[in-house]
């Protein structure tokens, strides 16, 4: 039994079967990748991980408890954190604000009316955003306001924002999408080391093969809604499905 | 100190200096003088420039911090006042019962309103609020005359039953006996200063209120606020429902609001429908962005400003006008009304209109940015004129939203 269990989700837009008898099981403790062409439905499938999305049918356990129905602040206080394609960041808030903000998040719940206690006299909580700030290197810009950070910046902030929470599965949308090759490597060895560091579990939707295969654990190809294969990094590669897929939709391409 | 770090303790010291000492700094100008009509220092203004400085104190916590824009802000002040007017009826002519209902039955209004409003967001908050307010204000004229009083509005009578009051207690608004109205005058330079109970009473309750908002500011309450400004769609995945974060703002700035009203029935104790009305609620949104939206003394400014306008910059008529350009000759003179009498007088609300529109197109964050960049303008000069490095690299640090 895996940490999220995935059963025959089905999800349409009007006359478009986004996804169709997706079932999917990610374990505890893997990063398990998911991959496919665009349109493929990775997206539409977190979507429905997070709440945002209420599939027509199947159901999404999560941890022993249905996540269906739920809404997204109740997801994430169960343990789902996710980051986004776009960063999601407080732009008007200071670096160190933004981290604070999930800390509040995680102890006190999804609301709390503190109105009268100061941010500063939260000893705990300031000490826990800066340790996090400084494991992925930001400490020093946690006065900068964060829209004015770089986007590499911005994602780092996105990210740590989510792992202080100590979620129980973190969900990546694209944490590489257009970044250089030197920042992706960063960005790898980053969520390594988190990885080796918080033991947490991690299903991340990828387009950059590279990425997939210095992570992945497990991988899961989606084609047109469907999970094709689901297997290990190395029996993935070759797999003739997989090949089918891509290789279809680079012909596409060239003929449309 | 209180909770405070130095820079925000700094800040309400100079708040409590500066409205203690309003009813001297207003007074500027010698009696007598041709500019002694710009003296504000009169108590009725001044209780106006502490209770509306109330009013856009608590509208700036939701305004301000969630972005969320009610264009029904006045309703509650006309609750307020109505909630005190009727304690004053049936309880007592002491303030302070009224006050307080005021302040809980306006909360009570906000959450009703706020409950429902607050299912939108952005301009269709606005309209639901702006529909709720004047829904509001015809129904005092209407149907709920018999707790309004409709047109004539609600007032205090000789056979009130005042249950707490004696046979011989004061028939005027008073804390514990002390008439509201009751002044001290002084003499001193040519000047007069009155020190009215009143003014002091609501001065005290807007320092209160003021300090009140600044630990809101600096809480975590409202870090979740400003979070609810910039980006709901991360506050919901970082595990925050942003709903009752905006409900309670929305209620702490309707108590804020009936408070306001409750002190306006204090100082006179009447209340009219048209206090509710659209152009009221408007008001307090100016107030807001003209001061500064977000900051803390912005909303505070602002409020002083237009009462200012309304009370002091609408007495300026032809007559006066005519006596300072009386030293031109006829034809000039003449011409020279005929320009400057549309914006004063009857005309204050063009000029308001005017500077509204410099401050929102040059100035976004309103005079409190107008402030920022002239104190940063000081500095750089004295920067320079003491030969350091030059300010171009090193720019200052953009303002913080809560400064």
């Amino acid at each position: 039994m895996g940490l999220l269990e995935v059963k025959n989700i089905g999800k349409r837009f009007g006359g478009l079967q986004a996804l169709d008898d997706v079932t999917l099981s990610v374990r505890e403790n893997t990063i398990h990748a998911i991959i496919g062409p665009n349109g493929a439905g990775k997206s539409t499938l977190l979507n429905v991980l997070v709440g945002k999305l209420i599939p027509d049918t199947g159901s999404v356990m999560f941890d022993g408890q249905s996540v269906l129905g739920r809404k997204p602040h109740e997801i994430n206080q169960m343990g789902i954190s996710r980051v986004f394609q776009t960063p999601e960041i407080f732009g008007e808030l200071s670096v160190m604000e933004n981290m604070l903000i999930p800390c509040f998040a995680k102890r006190d719940g999804a609301f709390r009316l503190h109105a009268i206690e100061s941010i500063r006299s939260e000893k705990g909580l300031n000490a826990q955003a800066e340790q996090m700030l400084s494991d992925v290197n930001m400490i020093d810009k946690r006065h900068m306001n964060a829209a004015s950070l770089s986007r590499g910046d911005k994602r780092r902030l996105e990210m740590a924002m989510c792992l202080v929470q100590q979620p129980k599965l973190l969900l990546l949308d694209e944490p590489t999408a257009g970044m250089a090759r030197a920042d992706t490597n960063n960005t790898i060895e980053l969520l390594r080391e988190l990885k080796s560091k918080h033991d947490i579990t991690m299903v991340i939707i990828e387009h950059d093969m590279h990425v997939v295969f210095s992570l992945a654990e497990r991988i899961t190809v989606l084609a047109q809604g469907t999970p094709l294969v689901e297997d290990i990094p190395a029996n993935i590669k070759g797999h003739p499905k997989v090949q089918e897929a891509y290789l279809g939709q680079s012909a596409e391409g060239a003929t449309g | 100190m209180l909770g405070l770090n130095t820079k925000d303790t700094r800040l309400l010291l100079i708040v409590i200096a500066l409205t203690l000492s309003t009813p001297i700094l207003l007074q500027p100008f010698a009696e007598g003088t041709g500019l002694a009509q710009f003296n504000a220092g009169y108590p009725d203004l001044m209780q106006r420039f502490a209770i509306f400085g109330i009013f856009a104190i608590g509208f700036n916590i939701l305004f301000g911090l969630t972005g969320y824009l009610s264009f029904g802000h006045a309703a509650f002040l006309g609750v307020g006042s109505y909630s005190a007017v009727w304690m004053f009826k049936l309880l007592s002519m002491n303030i302070l019962p009224g006050l307080i209902l005021a302040v809980i039955v306006s909360g009570l209004f906000a959450l009703l309103i706020g409950f429902v409003s607050l299912r939108r967001s952005g301009i269709y908050f606005s309209i639901l609020t702006l529909a709720f307010a004047q829904m509001s204000f015809n129904l005092a004229y209407s149907v709920l005359t018999p707790i309004t009083n409709g047109e004539t509005g609600l007032q205090v009578t000789l056979n009130d039953p005042r249950i707490l009051d004696g046979v011989n207690a004061s028939p005027y608004t008073n804390l514990f006996g002390l008439p509201m109205s009751s002044s001290v005058k002084l003499e001193l330079l040519g000047r007069l200063f009155t020190f009215n109970l009143g003014y002091y009473f609501c001065a005290v309750i807007a320092i209160l209120a003021f300090y009140l908002s600044l630990r809101i500011f600096r809480s975590p309450f409202g870090l979740m606020l400003r979070a609810v400004k910039c980006n709901q769609q991360r506050m919901s995945y970082t595990g925050l429902n942003a709903r009752p974060y905006t409900l309670a703002a929305f209620v702490i700035s309707g108590m804020y609001a009936g408070l306001a009203g409750g002190l306006l029935a204090a100082m006179d104790p009447l209340a009219g429908a048209e206090r509710m009305q659209w152009t009221a609620s408007g008001e307090v949104v100016l107030m807001t962005i003209l001061g500064g939206a977000g900051t803390l003394m912005g909303p505070v400014l602002g409020a002083g400003f237009i009462k200012y306008f309304e009370n002091i910059f609408s007495k300026i008529n032809d007559t006066v006008l005519h006596s300072w350009f009386a030293f031109l000759p006829d034809g000039i003179e003449d011409a020279l009304v005929f320009v400057v009498q549309p914006f004063v007088g009857k005309g204050w609300q063009l000029t308001l209109g005017l500077v509204f529109m410099l401050v929102v197109v040059f100035l976004p964050g309103g005079l409190m940015e107008g402030g920022q960049r002239i104190s940063a303008w000081i500095r750089r000069k004295s920067r320079k004129d003491d030969g350091r490095a030059d300010s171009e690299h090193r720019p200052g640090t953009s303002p913080h939203i809560a400064e």
